[in-house]
């Protein structure tokens, strides 16, 4: 029995799990059904060209995984931003553990999605929000139907949240294979303003395949800054579908780090429904060895005067891959439309490749527009001014591709993560350096 | 304290020095001069280590040691230092983390601790004050956007902080105003010792008036064809290179 198969066939088990009178399940049913027409995308779909996922396919993942290790703090405090106060919201194996996190309902909602489903009061923003934007590909669709567990943040008018909030996935798996599929909503009402960071981490050698959506709605002059630290180890994989909804003069940015896992897709989605909004979308992407990572990124511009601004940088040594896939649409409504998109690429080694494609469609005529990719090696001239001045070999290296980074780490607001990235990269690089960016 | 013997060095198979012969004692200055073309940047990227560069024959000593089979950061670590005729732009590295990675890891490479950072503050203040540097101008990118006169001044302002054994200064006196110029000159005036050598490499004779020469050799061809000494530079600025080429072919 193939993947696709198994979880339709487990559809039926997760019913009686969960409460199949609740509108939700509604939605669901109908989510099943766009999965098992559509099946997993294949390289014939333009989206899915330079991405295959017949090898993480092909294992036989448990669909329900138990939750077979409990953590200490201790174990897996190298995985948090530990060094500040946040909100914690903690996962192992897909189930909420209340030990490792710090959740609220003090004048906002920072808990569990299992309860915002199931409990009476939240039932009015579970019926506006919940699966408004994510859209029916058929990836969405399978965590749709299987939606249960994962973050709900509901921050309402005027509030600023001082402490970031912190959403982590724990893997540990002792089974052969797990499969997991978290789906968060965040609602963030007018003139509110939150951080959240995002992070999927495996603990076993066992693969791991996570397919996880998030819908982001950032209300009239809402501030969301989203950070994702992807740094997995080499047999977990993750297809991350990020939707975000803005109203007016709303600002909303996503990070994205990745360095790590076997094989991630980015399906990062911004919506602009209003005036004045302002969109970032950055990231630095740094690996080796046979790791894969994939940026599918849009943007849709729907109404006049918003600006959107889009900066991924890869640096992509021995057989790794990298996908930049930009789209940009601007309707015929959307004047005065200011829309960047930069994506720099470095190979640092013969057998690593990039595809990057941007993808521009443009209806409206009184517009600002660029993009550029480009793919280069490191600058040797750079190298032998560096090296003599004593620098070492490795070490100028580094500092070449920090230089790199540093456009996407200075837009950085939190400066812990900021400092955590530094010290990933470093590591990740093999090199001390001696400086914070 | 550098010694070359018949160094002959090419890039991509074409010969660019034919037998250099040249010996640089500790307190000596020497200008290297010479037409376009005769080989001056390329015999200072051959002692810097640039990987480019083939040395088909001879052999550089650098305090008695071959230095042939090190790559340009050990030659540094020794105490080489090469000002670069075209500094290199390099975004997102401030000019401070630069030097600061710069000088821990000379220290790594002898063995030390890195600097405490209230001394590498001082180091960088004072040499900073040497070169007339603004304090604003050290947390801007490495040489990105600086006018050609600042792109010098911060190779010189490297040189003070590294505290080198033998500097070669690659056409710093290219793109300098007067002032400048003598800012440079003289920052390297104040570094010079009896412990240490400068050679100054150079198309015209003016910053020969501001850093004197002990020797003066002239380049052509890939090889030292007259060596003399300061009033050499005057004869040349006054008579141009063409009387030496006819010399040499004569």
């Amino acid at each position: 029995m193939d993947l696709k198969e198994k979880l339709v066939s487990s559809f039926l088990a997760f019913e009686n799990q969960v409460d199949v009178d609740s509108p939700i399940h509604d939605v669901r049913s109908e989510a099943i059904k766009t999965f098992e027409e559509k099946g997993f995308p294949s390289k014939k779909e333009e989206a899915w060209k330079y991405t295959s996922l017949n090898t993480i396919l092909k294992h036989d993942y448990s669909v329900f995984p138990k939750q077979e290790n409990a953590l200490e703090f201790s174990d897996v405090k190298k995985y948090f931003i530990h060094d500040i106060d946040s909100y914690k919201i903690v996962f192992i194996d897909g189930k909420y553990t209340s030990h490792l996190s710090q959740t609220t309902h003090d004048s906002m909602d920072v808990c569990l999605m299992s309860a915002a489903l199931a409990k009476p009061k939240y039932r009015l923003v579970i019926e506006n929000y919940f699966n408004k934007i994510a859209t029916k590909d058929s990836l969405s669709s399978l965590n749709t139907a299987f939606s249960s567990e994962g973050a709900y943040i509901h921050i309402p008018k005027n509030k600023l949240v001082e402490k970031p909030i912190q959403i982590i996935h724990f893997a540990t798996g002792n089974e052969s294979a797990v499969m997991l599929q978290p789906r968060n909503l965040i609602v963030v009402d007018e003139n509110s303003h939150v951080q959240i960071i995002e992070r999927h981490q495996s603990l076993t050698d066992n693969p791991v395949l996570t397919n996880s959506v998030t819908e982001i709605y950032a209300n009239k002059r809402a501030i969301v800054d989203y950070y994702k630290v992807q740094n997995d180890n080499e047999n977990a994989s993750l297809i991350d579908n990020t939707f975000i909804n803005q109203k007016q003069e709303s600002v909303a940015s996503v990070h994205t780090f990745s360095f790590g896992g076997k094989l991630t897709r980015n399906n990062l989605n911004f919506f602009q429904n209003g005036e004045r909004i302002d969109s970032t979308l950055k990231g630095v992407t740094i690996i080796g060895n046979k790791q894969h990572v994939d940026h599918n990124t849009l943007v849709h511009h729907i109404e006049p005067n918003c600006e959107s601004h889009q900066d991924y940088k890869g640096i992509f040594g021995d057989s790794a891959t990298g996908v930049f896939n930009g789209k940009v649409i601007v309707n015929k409504e959307a004047q005065k439309t200011n829309a960047f998109q930069a994506n720099n690429n470095i190979l640092i080694s013969d057998k690593a490749s990039i595809n990057t494609k941007p993808q521009l469609e443009i209806f409206a005529d009184d517009v600002k527009c660029s993009h550029g990719c480009t793919i280069g090696q490191l600058d040797e001239s750079a190298m032998f001014y560096m090296r003599s001045r004593g620098i070492p070999e490795k070490e100028a290296k580094a500092l070449l591709m920090y230089a790199f980074s540093n456009n996407v780490l200075s837009s950085v607001k939190i400066p812990e993560i900021k400092q955590r990235i530094t010290k990933i990269i470093a590591t990740k690089l093999g090199v001390k350096i001696g400086f914070d960016l | 304290m550098l010694k070359i013997n018949n160094l002959h060095a090419s890039v991509e198979d074409k010969a660019i020095l034919r037998g250099v012969n040249l010996e640089v004692k500790a307190g000596e200055v020497h200008a290297i001069m010479g037409p376009n073309g005769s080989g001056k940047s390329t015999l200072a990227a051959v002692i810097a280590g640039k990987e480019e560069y083939d040395v088909e024959e001879g052999e550089i000593l650098f305090e008695n040691e071959n230095i042939d089979e090190l790559a340009a950061e050990e030659r540094a670590h020794k105490g080489i230092f090469m000002s670069f005729q075209y500094p290199v732009e390099i975004p997102g590295v401030s000019v401070t983390n630069f030097m600061k990675t710069a000088i821990n890891e000379t220290r790594k490479a002898k063995g030390l601790e890195d600097m405490p950072a209230n001394e590498m503050l001082k180091l960088i203040r004072e040499k900073s004050e040497l070169l007339e540097i603004d304090r604003k101008f050290l947390s801007r990118s490495l040489n990105e956007g600086f006018s050609g006169g600042e792109k010098k001044r911060n190779e010189i302002f490297q040189m003070a902080i590294l505290e080198p054994k033998l500097a070669i200064l690659d056409e710093t006196d290219s793109g300098l105003d007067i002032d400048a110029l003598r800012i440079v000159a003289n920052g390297v005036n104040k570094l010079k010792s009896k412990d240490n050598a400068v050679i100054v490499i150079t198309h015209y004779q003016r910053l020969l008036d501001y850093i004197v020469p002990d020797f003066v050799h002239v380049l052509h061809n890939g090889k030292i064809v007259k060596s003399g000494t300061k009033e050499l530079a005057h004869e040349l600025e006054e008579k141009g290179y063409d009387w030496i080429k006819e010399e040499v072919n004569a």
